[in-house]
């Protein structure tokens, strides 16, 4: 119970909810998931193989039938990809997908195969007939590093490569084990899917920025900025926003449970953010060590999701200054406003695809003496 | 002759293929086929090097840690960057942490269920099982946790849905184990997973999270070091590293390396299995100051044709890679050194879906590394004959009293147990070795000597128009190299030459076999519909295949000089 009273504070439900997933946990029937994975580094299973709550024996033994993930199943060969088909046609409609890695999309998609069928092919029929799709991490989530420019194989994440489908994205590089365990058992609980962002994000664990939940904030208002790494305030655990911290654009709960069992996170560490959780943060959030443009602080009302939206024009633009060799410009996405309940309409999606910039510089510094106006009137 | 493919390869990273031939019961021919490519090299042109190590990490998560270390590496060698001893001691033991936890997690996650057969394990008694645990550890597992665990495979089989083991191999004849060696390895395996994600915590320690960790940087390390400080690591963080390691010592000495052993001997046969040719190569790692292979605890060197009577040194102007037999074009020639000529993909396998590869022409996504023309094992079984051959101590201590009890000289190491076997002779090693760091981290504070970083050449202003280095790293599964050349503050060209990339390699331009294809030839097969005889000697080697299919570029100049860590 202890475990599902963790649980129920993770997913910021009242406590009534406590005995509903005790039983939801212990139910008779195990639901059956199938984990593919296509273009990945395996960071995603091996975040998995971290969890605690429930850990990851639960999870495979007692809550979930695990019938197939290549990575940790007895089988092998035709016995493996048996075991997926079998778990398709017994369950049809009622399985769990998941998947972990991009999906390439050029060529035919014979930049990955499994058992001599290609990556595209796979996930369109195996997630079709799911119940659900979760997506692990930022290569399913937009296409990860693969993705980044130039994007040699025409990696894609799941939503874009099978569109259509009853998904719910859950990105990190890897993810925090806490943020898919309690997606699942979310799932378990109450039968749907947790709410999400416009990016089909849980906002139990997406729905803030770091910056707003970052222990060092306090340093950030007060003007008291890591200069270099190693200096005094380096080790006096200063903010990181100077050596190029993402936090304020970023939307993560890594400062709320942090890393391995509240272990650490990166910025605790000394590190600043990289942005993991962000669409197409391989080229938007790098250079990782250039700082962001200056961030209104404390006092003056941008709400954090505007701030988010103007850095991220800032970035798309800076972004196009910096220059990186292919040319290929990223469409940063304007995000809307939440409305009241936190949730964002689920016909307001839109297309993840990179495009072609229509930001020229120029856009970039109207955005940015937009920023220092915010400033002045602080 | 039948033609078997075996895709997915499973419980490895990544996407391997394995096809081979089969003749009266044996394997006569094999093909290594690395079923994916994603292109790192391709998305680091143009980037900041100081990013490069935040990218380059993500080739492989099962393996973090060891591309940030050899890209960071690469680019504090390129720069001349000199990492004080503190950044050098906090980055061997995040390694060694790797280590640890990829070792044992690879004995029982990815590799016991090859010589474990779970249903056997029903049938056990507890107390008998106890008893065996008993006669071979100090520390074993009581008949009640035993009862608990055979409970707990009970229901999962009662219920119908068998999870993970789903179409698992049971009954299968090559099985050995007496009922009470499987319910104690089972036990084991979830022992392990709890105990795995508990002393991972020191990697999130000093890196912030695992995987992944994140607090490396060119020229050093992002975690401050600071005895007097709350955010910095300080006696707290010291007295926590030293009880994960307590517990990592724990485990290794007590559950780990008496379970390999019970394994090794039940299933004596495979001491005449599994053998590459005898090549085997490592760069050397872990030295207690930077810059240096002195003291190291993996000792440099090449062994050829399994005489373990001559130790090479490595000249790393020898490698080369072919792509003959793999999915790349070269401009010109069949075996390029690593920095000349341009590789692209080039696909020209069967259209998805396929049933068999043309292994006559290309079939794979790894290009073949080789060390003046011959192909290499790379790895703990590598490692641990070279300094074997080296007449370490460190490891003849650990190898003799188990050749002696085997009745057998070292040459029954070039086997599928033998590599088992040195895996857990280097994770005990390891276990060793890190209170060490630990101690030698201490001193330097109690000096106080806090530097983590040379910030010499932070600024890209500081640096000269074009430079180039590299940075080896021995990672868990073998010898990691990776190459950058900078110019005008950007990468221009990079190349990682990766451990799983020399063992699992197609036939070169000579048709010469890969590591993992040579293995396989000559091992008995009982059934080849259900051929776990593949599984254990290709997981012998730890594959991991995002790992070895990385890169496709090979771009740059030759580097002039051998520069040590």
């Amino acid at each position: 119970m202890k475990f599902c009273a963790g649980m129920t504070a993770a997913l910021a439900l009242p406590g009534r909810y406590t005995d509903r997933i005790a039983h939801a946990l212990q139910a008779p029937q195990k639901p059956p998931l199938v984990w593919l994975d296509f273009q990945e580094c395996a960071g995603c299973s091996e975040s998995l193989l971290r969890a605690s709550s429930p850990s990851i024996d639960n999870l495979v033994l007692e809550t979930l039938s695990v019938n197939y993930m290549s990575i940790a199943m007895a089988a092998a060969g035709h016995q493996a990809e048996a075991a997926l088909q079998q778990t398709m046609e017994d369950y049809q409609g009622q399985y769990i997908a998941v998947v972990e890695g991009s999906i390439p999309t050029n060529d035919g998609g014979v930049y990955a195969t499994v058992g001599g069928r290609s990556a595209p092919d796979i996930a369109t029929e195996v997630c079709r007939n799911a119940a659900a799709t979760i997506t692990v991490g930022a290569c399913a989530f937009f296409g990860g590093w693969p993705s980044a420019a130039p994007n040699p194989t025409g990696a894609v994440g799941v939503d874009e490569a099978v569109p259509g489908l009853n998904l719910i994205n859950i990105p990190g590089c890897p993810p925090n084990a806490v943020n898919m365990t309690a997606t699942v058992v979310h799932y378990l609980t109450f039968g749907e899917l947790p709410a999400t962002d416009r990016h089909k994000r849980p906002l139990f664990a997406f729905g803030q920025t770091i910056h707003d939940s970052c222990e060092r904030r306090a340093h950030y208002d007060a003007g008291r900025f890591v200069q270099e790494y190693g200096d005094e305030g380096h080790r006096k655990g200063w903010c990181l926003y100077k050596m190029g911290c993402k936090g304020p654009s970023t939307y993560h709960n890594c400062p709320a449970v942090r890393w391995n069992e509240g272990t650490s996170w990166p910025v605790m560490v000394g590190h600043g953010c990289i942005g993991c959780s962000e669409p197409h943060f391989w080229d938007a959030m790098s250079p990782f060590y250039r700082r962001l443009p200056d961030v209104p602080g404390f006092g003056v009302q941008a709400t954090a999701d505007g701030i988010g939206l103007t850095i991220a024009a800032v970035v798309g633009g800076g972004f196009a200054a910096h220059g990186v060799a292919s040319g290929v410009r990223y469409g940063i996405k304007k995000r809307r406003q939440p409305s009241d309940d936190g949730s964002t309409s689920p016909t307001a999606q839109t297309d993840e695809r990179p495009t072609e910039s229509t930001e020229s510089p120029e856009s970039a510094e109207s955005a940015e003496s937009a920023e220092s106006e915010e400033e002045d009137r602080a | 002759m039948t033609r078997i493919a075996v895709d997915p390869i499973t419980r490895i990273e990544g996407h391997l293929r394995i096809e081979i031939e089969v003749e009266d019961g044996q394997i006569t021919d094999a093909w290594s086929s690395a079923t994916q490519f994603r292109g790192m090299e391709i998305v680091l042109k143009g980037r900041d090097p100081r990013d490069a190590w935040l990218f380059a990490q993500r080739i492989c998560g099962v393996c973090t840690t060891v591309h940030a270390l050899a890209s960071v590496r690469a680019v504090e060698d390129a720069l001349g960057l000199r990492i004080p001893p503190n950044a050098h001691l906090i980055r061997n033991l995040i390694a060694g942490a790797q280590y640890i936890q990829d070792h044992v997690v690879h004995f029982y996650q990815l590799h016991a269920l090859d010589w474990v057969d779970p249903s056997a394990a029903l049938q056990a008694d507890p107390n008998k099982a106890s008893q065996l645990a008993a006669s071979i550890s100090e520390q074993p597992s009581s008949a009640s946790s035993l009862k608990g665990v055979q409970s707990r495979v009970k229901s999962l089989v009662d219920s119908g849905q068998l999870s993970l083991f789903t179409n698992a191999y049971f009954g299968h004849p090559a099985y050995e184990l007496s009922p009470e060696a499987n319910l104690l390895l089972l036990a084991h395996y979830l022992d392990a997973l709890t105990w795995q994600r508990e002393i991972i915590r020191m990697q999130a320690l000093l890196g912030g999270k695992n995987p992944h960790p994140q607090s490396y940087l060119v020229g050093g390390m992002a975690m401050p070091v600071d005895p007097n400080r709350q955010d910095a690591l300080n006696a707290d963080g010291l007295a926590r590293i030293r009880q994960w390691i307590g517990q990592m010592q724990d485990f290794v000495e007590h559950t780990y390396w008496p379970d390999l052993l019970l394994a090794g001997k039940s299933y004596p046969d495979w001491f005449k299995w599994g053998g590459t040719r005898g090549n085997y190569m490592s760069y050397g790692d872990f030295a207690p100051q930077p810059y240096t292979l002195e003291d190291a605890l993996f000792p440099a060197g090449l062994i050829l044709d399994g005489d373990l009577s001559q130790v090479h040194e490595i000249d790393q102007s020898k490698i080369t890679e072919e792509v003959t037999h793999a999915w790349y074009d070269y401009s010109g020639g069949d075996r390029l050194h690593p920095w000349e000529g341009e590789t692209r993909p080039n696909y020209t396998g069967p259209e998805p879906p396929y049933d068999f590869l043309n292994t006559d022409a290309e079939y794979s996504w790894l290009k073949s590394p080789r060390y003046e023309g011959h192909p290499v094992e790379v790895g703990p079984l590598a490692r641990v004959l070279i300094a074997y051959a080296k007449g370490d101590e460190r490891v003849t201590r650990i190898v003799d009293p188990v050749l002696g009890e085997l009745g057998a000289g070292p040459e029954v190491l070039h086997s599928t147990i033998g590599r088992t076997l040195a895996r857990a002779v280097e994770t005990r090693q390891m276990a060793n070795e890190m209170p060490r760091w630990a101690d030698m981290l201490v001193a330097n504070m109690s000096n106080n000597d806090l530097r983590i970083r040379d910030d010499s050449r932070w600024d890209p202003s500081t640096w000269p128009r074009q430079a180039q280095g590299y940075g080896f790293h021995e990672a868990p599964r073998g010898s990691l190299g990776h190459w950058i050349n900078i110019e005008d503050g950007a990468i221009a060209n990079y190349q990682a030459v990766v451990p799983s990339t020399w063992n699992a390699g197609p036939r070169d331009a000579q048709g010469q076999l890969g590591p993992y294809e040579q293995s396989l030839v000559g091992t008995p097969i009982a059934d080849p519909e259900k051929p776990v005889e593949v599984l254990r000697t290709i997981h012998s080697f730890d594959p991991c295949l995002a790992c070895a299919a990385h890169v496709v570029d090979a771009q740059g100049r030759e580097i002039a000089q051998v520069k040590v860590m």
